[in-house]
């Protein structure tokens, strides 16, 4: 299953309650727009990202637009507008936590 | 009198602070509040601005937009000293917890403890939250 994040780790708690409730066989977390702030370096969010259990792909062009090019995490994935879309064909189905 | 006489009057100056706590881009409020801001120029009040929570993300360097087909605004910060809004305050803790330092600013600002924060906020006359 694709869990998708659109709101900031700091601002809401989306991204605690998909790493708590998960199911991580098979599951994935796909951060977009203000989600994507939870993988950078450093910050408060990092190490939970780590150690997530699952595959973490961040939205490039809104990592991109919030300034984030080189100062995100090492072990997240990046992704453009169709690996968005390929990661929602490649998952049986989608949960956006909004 | 009205407050409206004294601007008209060049009288009365009050102490404006714009309270920036929403990340760019994911909605609309920091864009906004900036529009705000230039708007308060125009009437020569002492405008200050302090960057707390996800506001600090506001003013990261090397935003590069082109991908997500939205307005740059972050230049528009640095534009700000020629309007004569130069009280730039950004809170230390919520820098921090972002993984960010003030090297990643893209413009001067200074960086202030949240109780110095509370401080300044509490000298205000005015205090408009974005």
């Amino acid at each position: 299953m694709l869990h998708i994040v659109n709101k900031s780790p700091f601002d809401t708690g989306s991204l605690a309650s998909v790493l708590r409730v998960a199911k991580k066989d098979g599951g994935a977390v796909l951060l977009i727009e203000d989600g994507v702030y939870a993988a950078t370096k450093n910050s408060a969010t990092e190490a939970s990202l780590k150690a997530a259990g699952m595959p973490v792909y961040v939205l490039q062009p809104d990592a991109d637009a919030r300034g984030l090019q080189s100062r995100l995490m090492d072990g997240v994935n990046m992704v453009d507008y169709g690996g968005f879309v390929d990661l929602v064909a490649g998952h049986d189905n989608v949960q956006s936590w909004l | 009198m009205s407050d409206e006489m004294d601007f008209e009057e060049g009288g009365a100056v009050k102490k404006f602070m714009f309270v920036n706590r929403k990340a760019p881009y994911g909605t609309v409020y920091a864009l906004e509040g900036l529009e705000v801001v230039l708007i308060s120029a125009a009437f020569d009040q002492d405008v200050s601005l302090a960057f707390v929570d996800d506001g600090v993300f506001q003013l990261v360097k090397g935003q590069k937009t082109d991908g997500v087909e939205m307005k740059n605004f972050s230049p528009t910060y640095r534009a700000l000293e020629g309007y004569d809004i130069e009280k730039l305050y950004v809170e230390r803790e919520s820098m921090e917890a972002r993984g960010l330092s003030e090297d990643d600013l893209l413009v001067d600002v200074q960086i202030m403890s949240a109780a110095e924060i509370g401080d300044m906020m509490a000298q205000q006359d005015v205090v408009i939250s974005f």
